[in-house]
């Protein structure tokens, strides 16, 4: 049932947000040294880049973006956003991506857990969205379809993006984590669930992988706030990323996972601090929400870089006037798929 | 290798939560020594058992318990002609049971299903935990990716709007099962050793307009929301289907949450499921549901119920007339069906006299 996915189909890329990558790398080492890593740096980080020995990897900065890029673009590739640079250049057909602050965690029994083999896992085996099944993941080892489960259903859909979770600290917004600033997410959840389709999921970015070949155009870096920074709290440039993938994905008939597997996400930042920064984007979302469940893509749509256009019209028509935020996202994912028909699609990567 | 816990390892809770306003219903045809394995759990609770089969058979309750019992002359008596409705020879006669009962929820549990232990070692105390499910709202407009944010221990995740962090009131709980899972005949026959041991810490609430499949054997619900909803079909005796009465009964009871606005949660608790049914009877009972599944999903995934659908009463018998008017086509047996859909609410509104126009199912 599952495919055969090849180590050199993949490539594991990291927004460096942080110079010194050192024990984030070592940490990550027995993972992903099997695997060709594109590491983007930061635009905006001054210090060079530590990264230690012994990986198959390319590093791009700021004048390699520049190059490739140019200044045509609304887009602005610094902060998370720089992973998306990697997206773009990468040549693989299969992308796995971690923030720079997450390291590998350990399961209920003490073992370390390989992310980046539960990533593929998850993309090579089907995905079940138009039927829930109540033992989750069915192509999961000891598990299977449970009684009632239609059979025509059975075969599943292909998997396009698997979003793995975060112990310690998980994904919570500014304010939730102001108000319980001890909260540490300590539940190891044994499952990778189907998220049903027309159900609408934030999708953080902070442990992600996706099909780069089927559904690369719809992971972009369009929703810029105000106030964004160099904190996970400070950002909505990832939900909104991953709204857009749920939507193309449930119009394609595309599968997206989520669960299994987890990260151990560092301490690192003041939740409150980030609130008292920056705390439009939460409002954001009362917009954002109600805008993606009620999107309609046409039947004409049937590739990736279609439905972005199609949904970016639908930004510029709908929430354009609204906050000038979303009338950039609009022009920046119109931007995006430009940018990846002339870069993202060519069949060498941009020699730099 | 899973194992049920022992009796002895069972500790009752120290403040049995909603025993005054809670039944324990238990449809049974054998005897119900299970109950000694569940007596710290259940004792504080009212049981109402529903002996199917023979009546003149004595089933026997074990000492302490609080009961009423109901066989199939009772359920005559008591419904007269509407006594068509409720199944013979199939553990859907479960449903009268919710039908008398004169409580707000319902935790309901099959006869061959014991005590689990949480990866601690620890018995599990699944009532407990259906409560909890139940008293907390549900989430199923948009997708919590950290699971039921009203656990301890959990919470909304970043890009959750703060409108929808209410939630909405849980009517339905569905538990699991470790040990034998709940398969259909065809994946039995192929895999006769495959035993769930996996312990998934998660409850969730299933999103608004997902179906699923909906299994008896370790559920809770709220009664005065979607009681009406929870009919469990034309079954066993006399009927060319069997194993589809609580199937029947979630994609029924799923399409009125949704419309009602009310919450279907899945997950916690899991109960130790010990007894495999014999693959090659449940074959035949289920032969047809394989094919009319196919048709069945469709049916209910496209269904609309109108906005003048404001209690669930007025829900069932409009999809009882879909049921009529599109699955007739597929067998007569739907015609049946949708018949003894309309029937089973008449009996209800006769055991249940207040509350039947109440909008939205809520309490009057």
């Amino acid at each position: 049932m599952s495919l055969a996915i090849k180590d050199d189909e993949i490539d594991v890329v990291i927004g460096a947000l942080r110079s010194d990558l050192t024990s984030f790398m070592n940490e990550w080492r027995p993972m992903f040294s099997r695997f060709h890593l594109i590491i983007v740096k930061d635009p905006d980080l001054k210090e060079e880049l530590k990264i230690p020995e012994g990986f198959n990897l390319d590093v791009y900065k700021k004048p390699d973006i520049d190059q490739v890029v140019g200044s045509s673009t609304a887009i602005i590739f610094s902060g998370y956003s720089c992973r998306y640079f990697g997206y773009l250049v990468s040549r693989k057909k299969y992308i796995i991506s971690m923030d720079d602050d997450c390291l590998p965690a350990r399961d209920n029994k003490g073992f370390l857990v390989d992310a980046v083999a539960q990533h593929i896992t998850n993309l090579a085996t089907p995905a079940t969205p138009f039927f829930f099944n109540t033992l989750y993941d069915p192509f999961s080892e000891g598990v299977d379809f449970v009684r009632g489960y239609p059979f025509s259903l059975r075969s599943g859909v292909k998997c396009a993006f698997s979003c793995g979770l975060w112990l310690n600290l998980a994904d919570h917004d500014a304010p939730t984590q102001a108000l319980k600033p001890g909260q540490r997410n300590s539940r190891y959840v044994d499952a990778v669930i189907t998220v049903p389709v027309r159900a609408l999921v934030p999708v953080s970015g902070i442990n992600i992988a996706f099909d780069r070949e089927v559904v690369g155009p719809a992971l972009l870096p369009a929703l810029r706030l105000a106030g964004e920074g160099k904190f996970r709290w400070e950002t909505m440039e990832d939900i909104w990323s991953g709204m857009c993938v749920k939507v193309v994905c449930d119009h394609l008939g595309l599968g997206v996972k989520t669960g299994l597997p987890y990260v151990w996400r560092n301490d690192r930042g003041d939740a409150i601090a980030s609130l008292k920064k920056e705390w439009e984007g939460v409002k954001l979302m009362e917009e954002v929400v109600p805008f993606f469940q009620s999107v309609r893509l046409p039947r004409e749509a049937t590739t990736a870089e279609d439905c972005v256009f199609e949904v970016a019209n639908a930004v510029k028509e709908q929430l354009g006037s609204r906050d000038p935020m979303f009338a950039r996202a609009a022009t920046a994912m119109l931007d995006w798929v430009k940018l990846w028909k002339s870069v993202g699609s060519s069949s060498s990567s941009p020699r730099v | 290798m899973v194992e049920p816990a022992t009796a002895t390892q069972a500790a009752a809770p120290a403040v049995p939560q909603l025993k005054d306003e809670l039944d324990i219903v238990i449809p049974t045809i054998r005897n119900l020594d299970f109950l000694e394995m569940w007596r710290p759990f259940f004792k504080p609770y009212h049981l109402i058992i529903v002996q199917d089969g023979d009546p003149s058979k004595t089933i026997k309750v074990p000492d302490g318990f609080d009961y009423e019992l109901y066989n199939r002359n009772d359920i005559n008596r008591i419904l007269g002609p509407k006594a068509s409705c409720i199944s013979f020879k199939d553990s859907a006669c479960r449903c009268f049971g919710y039908l008398v009962s004169k409580k707000k929820y319902i935790f309901t549990i099959d006869d061959d299903c014991f005590v689990a232990k949480d990866p601690s070692g620890k018995a599990i105390n699944a009532l407990e935990q259906h409560i909890k499910n139940l008293l907390s709202p549900s989430t199923p407009f948009f997708f919590n990716t950290l699971y039921d944010p009203f656990r301890e221990g959990a919470d909304f995740v970043r890009g959750y709007p703060f409108s929808l962090r209410e939630g909405v009131p849980t009517a339905v709980s569905h538990g699991l099962w470790l040990n034998i899972p709940d398969y259909d005949a065809p994946t039995q026959l192929v895999k006769p050793l495959e035993r769930n041991t996996r312990f998934v810490d998660a409850v969730l609430t299933i999103p608004k307009g997902t179906l699923f499949p909906m299994c008896g054997m370790n559920l809770a619900f709220d009664r005065e929301l979607i009681g009406p909803a929870m009919y469990f079909g034309l079954m066993g005796d006399g009927q060319p289907i069997g194993r589809y009465d609580d199937m029947w009964a979630g994609w029924c009871t799923k399409v009125i949450c949704d419309h009602l606005g009310l919450g279907v949660k899945t997950g916690l608790p899991y109960i130790f499921h010990s007894k495999a049914s014999n693959p090659f009877v449940n074959l035949r009972k289920e032969y047809k549901g394989i094919f009319w599944q196919e048709e069945i999903i469709p049916f209910f995934q496209q269904a609309v119920l109108p906005k003048d659908c404001t209690t669930v009463q007025k829900c069932y018998i409009e999809l009882a007339k879909q049921v009529k008017d599109k699955l007739s086509k597929v067998d007569p047996y739907f015609d049946k069906l949708a018949e003894a859909m309309v029937t089973w609410i008449e009996a209800w509104d006769e055991l249940n006299p207040t509350g039947a126009s109440v909008p939205n199912g809520k309490t009057a």
